[in-house]
């Protein structure tokens, strides 16, 4: 049933649209680089000043650029779809009277959403990759510590890194899965999902609710860039990862509470 | 017993949509669940699938307890309920397909062979790669018939299944139905077509308002229901009275037409009456009430719904 239903997902002409934004993101900013030549004051998202002249930098600079928004909205997408957008068209009752049983038709959902963060934060990497082998010379990578790495090396750190930004999505995917299974209405389960996104965005950003910030599921979101030091600095990206964690457990246990005592009515 | 429930209740608020429901169901019957629009048929066939949880009472479905034993015997269960429901951006073919890798018994190996047989068997093989949301009506309810035949099952729960369809796809489903009770599978039909419930079910039981009013087989039920008398006559002002004398009873007198409840009186008594009486009797027949007359009888005339 896992196999079908990642089929079944990446086969839906929404998902694979949004995977293909995702890949042109980085790929345009390559393209806005090579025309315009870069922002040279320094003000820029980090990684982007040195996309000139490395084009790896331009995966690291996309998922600096996607991963406060565009990639959240593509994960409120998917995962606020996953219950209710079955409920809305009426599939969900003969899937549970097929039957999948509902903690499994739950879990199944819940793997299919962790493909697609990992999957979208992947296609921003590939896409900047790309994008950057073709318009810049690729070479060896200047770590942020100053030290030098081999391509090759490089490459890989950016592909974990895009590894770590798909994990660091989960929790906002936990909470879409949740929201999901309270509603018939996929729109509005998308809608709370991204908002509660950009709600997590605000308060990270207000000084005066400081004593918050360690909890919210969108602090730690750089913490990728970490991956680019001499040696690798864990402490965040464990932080990052433990959090989401977090969130996995916690929505994840509200949402199979809900799910499976809930009355299908739809 | 194919399905079996005790007290099943549910409660929305205050209001009880189905109120201690008994249902027995025989392994083997074609069953017809009849009621007026919300009189709790589609409450009652959530909740024997697990879909909604009643409030109060237990039920079986094909010998095992529920909700406890739900995934062995909901695989041996085909159902459509309220209408069909598939992706419209997958073709019928890829609609089934999915369908049949969400649950136990769908090997890969046999789901081509059948997909194929199913879309066969209720006349779909034509559109099998026409996308769901090109369907009209009564293909989509075709598709959910198919979806319920994918493998063999030992009780299919249908709901409305003819709505949409045209006379050729009524017929056809009569038949296919009828076929698959010829076969052994447990029928249980909801509909709101009585004479098409009339000609194919073994077994009746009638809701109203939350309560299973009746239930039991087509003939008993007719039985209980009581034969008329209907004759056609010169004199109808004076057939009346002779009826009375014979005990017949609500005698109803429409221009020749006289019709009375026989009340275990033979048909050939009240004709020698009526002839001895000096009335000519042009024709004489017995009359069994339709399932429509029963219906109504139980159920009342309104045409509102009940709530």
């Amino acid at each position: 049933m896992l196999i079908a239903e990642l089929r079944h997902l990446f086969r839906r002409t929404r998902v694979r649209a949004l995977l293909i934004v995702m890949f042109a993101i980085p790929f345009l900013l390559a393209v806005a680089v090579k025309i315009n030549g870069g922002p040279s004051d320094g003000n820029g998202p980090t990684f982007l000043a040195q996309v000139s002249q490395n084009g790896v930098f331009a995966a690291l600079a996309g998922l600096t650029v996607t991963i406060p928004f565009f990639l959240p909205l593509t994960v409120a997408v998917v995962s606020g779809d996953t219950i209710a957008g079955e409920a809305s068209i009426g599939t969900l009752r003969y899937l549970l009277t097929r039957p999948s049983g509902r903690g499994r038709l739950l879990g199944v959902k819940a793997v299919t959403t962790l493909a697609y963060c990992l999957a979208a934060a992947l296609a921003v990497a590939a896409g900047g990759l790309i994008g950057g082998a073709i318009l810049f010379p690729l070479g060896r990578i200047i770590s942020l510590s100053g030290t030098s790495l081999p391509l090759i090396d490089g490459i890989g750190r950016t592909l974990l890194a895009a590894l770590v930004v798909g994990a660091s999505l989960l929790g906002l995917a936990a909470i879409g899965v949740f929201v999901s299974t309270l509603t018939d209405v996929p729109v509005g389960a998308m809608a709370v999902t991204a908002g509660i996104g950009v709600l997590s965005l605000i308060l990270d950003a207000v000084p005066q609710v400081a004593f918050v910030h360690p909890w919210l599921f969108t602090h730690q979101q750089l913490a990728f860039g970490d991956l680019l030091r001499t040696p690798v600095r864990w402490n965040n990206i464990g932080k990052d990862l433990l959090l989401q964690l977090g969130y996995v457990a916690v929505f994840g246990t509200a949402a199979w509470a809900r799910f499976t005592t809930r009355d299908v009515l739809a | 017993m194919a399905i079996a429930t005790h007290g099943l209740t549910k409660r929305f608020g205050d209001v009880a949509a189905v109120d201690g429901v008994d249902l027995d169901v025989p392994a083997g019957s074609v069953y017809g669940f009849l009621g007026p629009n919300g009189s709790g048929k589609t409450t009652t066939i959530r909740m024997l699938l697990g879909l909604i949880e009643p409030s109060a009472g237990t039920w079986e479905l094909l010998g095992r307890r529920m909700p406890a034993q739900s995934l062995q015997a909901l695989a041996e269960v085909g159902a459509l309920i309220e209408g069909p429901a598939f992706y419209p951006w997958l073709s019928g073919r890829d609609n089934l397909a999915r369908l049949d890798a969400a649950g136990p018994d769908g090997q890969r190996a046999t789901r081509a062979g059948r997909i194929e047989a199913a879309l066969g068997r209720v006349g779909l093989t034509a559109a099998a790669t026409k996308k769901y949301r090109a369907y009209s009506l009564g293909m989509r309810q075709r598709l959910g018939l198919a979806a319920a035949l994918l493998r063999p099952r030992h009780l299919l729960v249908l709901d409305e299944p003819t709505n949409g369809m045209d006379p050729q796809g009524t017929r056809e489903i009569r038949n296919l139905v009828a076929e698959l009770a010829h076969e052994g599978t447990t029928v249980f039909l909801s509909s709101h077509l009585l004479a098409e419930v009339e000609q194919i079910c073994t077994h009746v039981g009638v809701m109203s308002e939350g309560h299973l009013l009746t239930q039991g087989t087509l003939t008993d039920l007719r039985a209980a229901g009581g034969r008329r008398l209907r004759v056609e006559v010169d004199d109808p002002a004076a057939a009346g009275p002779v009826l009375g004398r014979l005990g017949l009873g609500d005698i109803v007198t429409d221009g020749d037409v006289v019709t009375a409840k026989l009340d275990g009186q033979p048909p050939e008594v009240c004709n020698r009456d009526l002839v001895h009486a000096g009335i000519g009797v042009r024709a004489l027949s017995v009359e069994r009430p339709s399932l429509e007359d029963l219906f109504v009888s139980l159920t009342g005339e309104g045409f509102d719904v009940a709530r």
